[in-house]
């Protein structure tokens, strides 16, 4: 594999103005959460582990093609996984990419996937209160995001209530593979307690559910595994519509997070389309889909769409509303998308701005 | 009224003329129509199980919801939609008199879990799709209906209508068993390629696993919905798997599908190819390029407000105006009146998604009509 390299630590032609909505923090061990883990649950996961509906307990039945799906250059000189050094993220991300405030998204462990409810409940108490002390604490521009187990209705409800008047966590996070559509009223809960506490939903790729990537079984390929995240993103999406969810939280926001954009158009459409013919099956969807989603979804940009032309991006941002766009960069992963380069389309500076830190501001109320 | 429907009908003719209709549902009104065509055996356990007595309608098509029929195209008699050839013939091959029309008949034996029975069964369908249409309207096509869970039975089903031209292309659902690119499928893609029958992928399930990767939808609206995504998924199944490199005479065709779900799968797909190619060395181009090459998809529904704004777009994006073929989904409701393609469209475009790319896409379309001159 050629590795690319790109003068990241070089000043931008301008000054950059980010916020950057999807870090992943790593942990350098995994003892790091010890003092946060009662000791019932650090001995559980020593002897048991991780009891997902998958193959591997520790490992992605697609293994992605390069380590910890990480960019080849975001490995800490003090060892520890790409995420894991606050040092090395202020020096390569933070600082050089204007990183005025970064929304972090744990990823390790799944804790709203884990078969054992309570297991997973005192994962997400330990690894919110891990965000806190580890990160945010020690780096101003950072904010925490509440992990939930969200098959465990109260425990998530509980752990929102929690941390809902604390000024260090910005939203609720979900993956996407949950047990059920997350439409589906087993939810609700969760919803209400989001309302209650002015957090968003955010729902970022991940989680395993048990249910194949596809109706028609699973797929072989990560090639196929990465692409099929964006048909997750569309159902989480036509759940949330058709379960009425907007009509009975009406001040319910929701973010999409690395799902993708193109398809938000088509899906749009298609939901309007064969609501207005079968819509008698669903009389509490009382309006258009689209207008759902246009009024209660926003979409973080990575990864970027590269649809060849400028034109196309500017068309599709258009559909979609350029209102509803968050910047994220995906740090350290992989297809991270830079801030200076990652549009590929002919932007006014307003439209930059609104893109990396206009939309941003005014939906998580930054001043 | 009557005269004016009959100004318009003159029309839509001559729009429609040289049409080729790749989209047209013929219902089994009752497994009693297919007794002759089974053995001893099966005809027995018919009796025994009284499996007649099955109503074998798909849930991916529920028989009285909206969009499974149009409601001038409702038959009286609580007859299902679509088990009549009279009633196409007037609602759709003698009105819009297209050139050909393609039979794609979603009979639920296909769903059986039982390989053996539904290889039965299925090979019933085509000898009554065979006698009981085919013969009797000679503007007709069709699929054929297999069991893609067993590749021997699907095989010899394929090879058993070899010789009948009339049979243009090989039928699956969209959701099956397994994703569409394994290997154990191949032997069908073989068989396909060799007697120059694409495979005509269509919407619905069998059920075999949950409509989306995050569990099951409450509603039969949110079922329908996920078809567009299933397309998707199954397509690049097929790409990445390799299926186009190792059947490079191979065409797939999309049967309602919803379309503009296109642009957004080939921009997705050719930006992911380029990072993590070196998984699927066999795949050597852009997923759009092989799609471009490979797939074909029909018209009708086209998910947008705007349907021609849509199909311009997408002629845009995907950079070719080969893709699209001509579709009523007749009986389903998809559109009203005579709207089958939007209107304002440029000639060339026109023309093309009416006729020229069926033709293109289904070489033995004019064989059979070879075949039937030779014969009068």
């Amino acid at each position: 594999m050629s590795i690319v390299d790109v003068e990241r630590s070089a000043a931008a032609k301008y000054k950059l103005q980010v916020i950057d909505c999807d870090i992943h923090p790593a942990m350098t061990s995994w003892k790091e959460i010890h003092p946060y883990l009662e000791k019932r649950w650090i001995e559980h996961l020593t002897v048991y582990g991780s009891h997902l509906r998958h193959a591997f307990s520790e490992a992605l039945s697609h293994p992605r093609m390069s380590p910890d799906a990480a960019r080849v250059d975001a490995y800490p000189e003090e060892g520890g996984p790409p995420g894991s050094s606050l040092d090395l993220m202020r020096k390569q991300h933070l600082d050089p990419n204007g990183v005025e405030i970064g929304m972090l998204i744990p990823l390790r462990w799944n804790p709203g996937s884990q078969r054992n409810l309570d297991f997973g409940v005192a994962l997400t108490r330990a690894m919110n209160t891990w965000q806190v002390e580890r990160w945010v604490k020690q780096e101003p521009r950072l904010r925490a995001s509440v992990l939930v187990a969200q098959e465990d209705t109260a425990g998530a409800v509980a752990e929102i209530d929690a941390r809902g008047g604390d000024p260090n966590f910005t939203q609720i996070l979900i993956l996407p593979r949950t047990d059920e559509p997350l439409g589906r009223r087993r939810y609700w809960p969760i919803f209400e307690a989001a309302v209650r506490n002015n957090l968003p939903i955010t729902v970022h790729v991940g989680g395993t559910g048990g249910h194949p990537s596809t109706g028609g079984g699973w797929s072989s390929y990560y090639m196929e595994e990465h692409h099929m995240v964006s048909q997750a993103m569309q159902a989480v999406v036509t759940s949330l519509v058709f379960e009425g969810v907007f009509e009975r939280f009406p001040k319910l926001r929701v973010v999409i997070m690395e799902g993708g954009l193109g398809w938000i158009p088509s899906l749009s459409a298609r939901m309007d389309k064969h609501w207005s013919r079968l819509r008698s099956e669903v009389p509490h969807v009382k309006r258009p889909p689209s207008e759902y989603v246009r009024e209660h979804v926003w979409f973080t940009t990575q990864p970027m769409e590269e649809p060849g032309s400028s034109a196309a991006l500017i068309d599709l941002f258009d559909r979609i509303g350029w209102d509803r766009l968050l910047f994220a960069t995906d740090y350290p992963h992989w297809d991270y998308d830079d801030p200076r380069t990652s549009f590929k389309a002919n932007l006014t500076e307003a439209q930059r701005l609104q893109l990396l830190r206009g939309n941003a501001r005014t939906f998580y109320g930054f001043a | 009224m009557t005269g004016n429907r009959q100004t318009v009908g003159a029309d839509i003719s001559t729009r429609y003329a040289a049409a080729i209709d790749c989209d047209l549902h013929p219902a089994v009104p009752s497994m009693k129509v297919l007794l002759p065509y089974l053995d001893d055996y099966w005809r027995e356990m018919v009796s025994v199980r009284a499996l007649d007595r099955l109503n074998l309608n798909l849930t991916s098509y529920p028989q009285n919801a909206p969009l499974s029929c149009r409601p001038d195209w409702r038959l009286d008699g609580g007859r299902p939609a679509g088990s009549s050839l009279q009633a196409m013939q007037e609602h759709v091959l003698d009105r819009y008199r297209p050139r050909f029309g393609i039979l794609n008949c979603l009979y639920g034996a296909q769903a059986f879990h039982s390989e053996d029975m539904a290889a039965a069964f299925c090979r019933a369908a085509n000898d009554w799709i065979r006698d009981e249409w085919l013969s009797r309207d000679s503007r007709l096509r069709a699929s054929i209906v297999i069991t893609p869970q067993n590749t021997e039975l699907a095989v010899a089903e394929i090879e058993r209508r070899a010789d009948d031209f009339r049979f243009v292309q090989v039928l699956m659902l969209v959701s099956g068993e397994m994703t569409l690119g394994r290997r154990q499928l191949w032997p069908i893609y073989q068989a396909a390629e060799r007697l120059q029958m694409p495979i005509g992928v269509h919407a619905g399930s069998s059920y075999r696993h949950a409509p989306t990767a995050v569990g099951w939808p409450s509603y039969y609206v949110e079922d329908y919905i996920a078809q567009s995504a299933a397309f998707e998924n199954q397509l690049h199944s097929m790409i990445s798997e390799g299926v186009f490199a190792k059947f490079p005479g191979l065409k797939v065709v999309a049967i309602e599908s919803g379309l503009t779900w296109l642009s957004g799968y080939i921009w997705r797909a050719d930006k992911t190819w380029k990072g993590v190619r070196a998984e699927v060395p066999w795949v050597t181009r852009a997923p759009s390029e092989i799609l471009r090459d490979h797939v074909r998809l029909t018209t009708q529904p086209i998910d947008a407000a705007d349907e021609r704004e849509a199909l311009l777009r997408l002629v845009d994006h995907l950079k070719s105006d080969e893709l699209f073929l001509f579709s009523t989904d007749y009986p389903h409701w998809q559109f009203d009146g005579d709207a089958a393609l939007p209107s304002g469209l440029a000639d060339e475009l026109s023309r093309n998604i009416l006729s020229e790319n069926a033709l293109a896409t289904y070489p033995r379309l004019l064989k059979a009509d070879h075949a039937m001159e030779i014969a009068l």
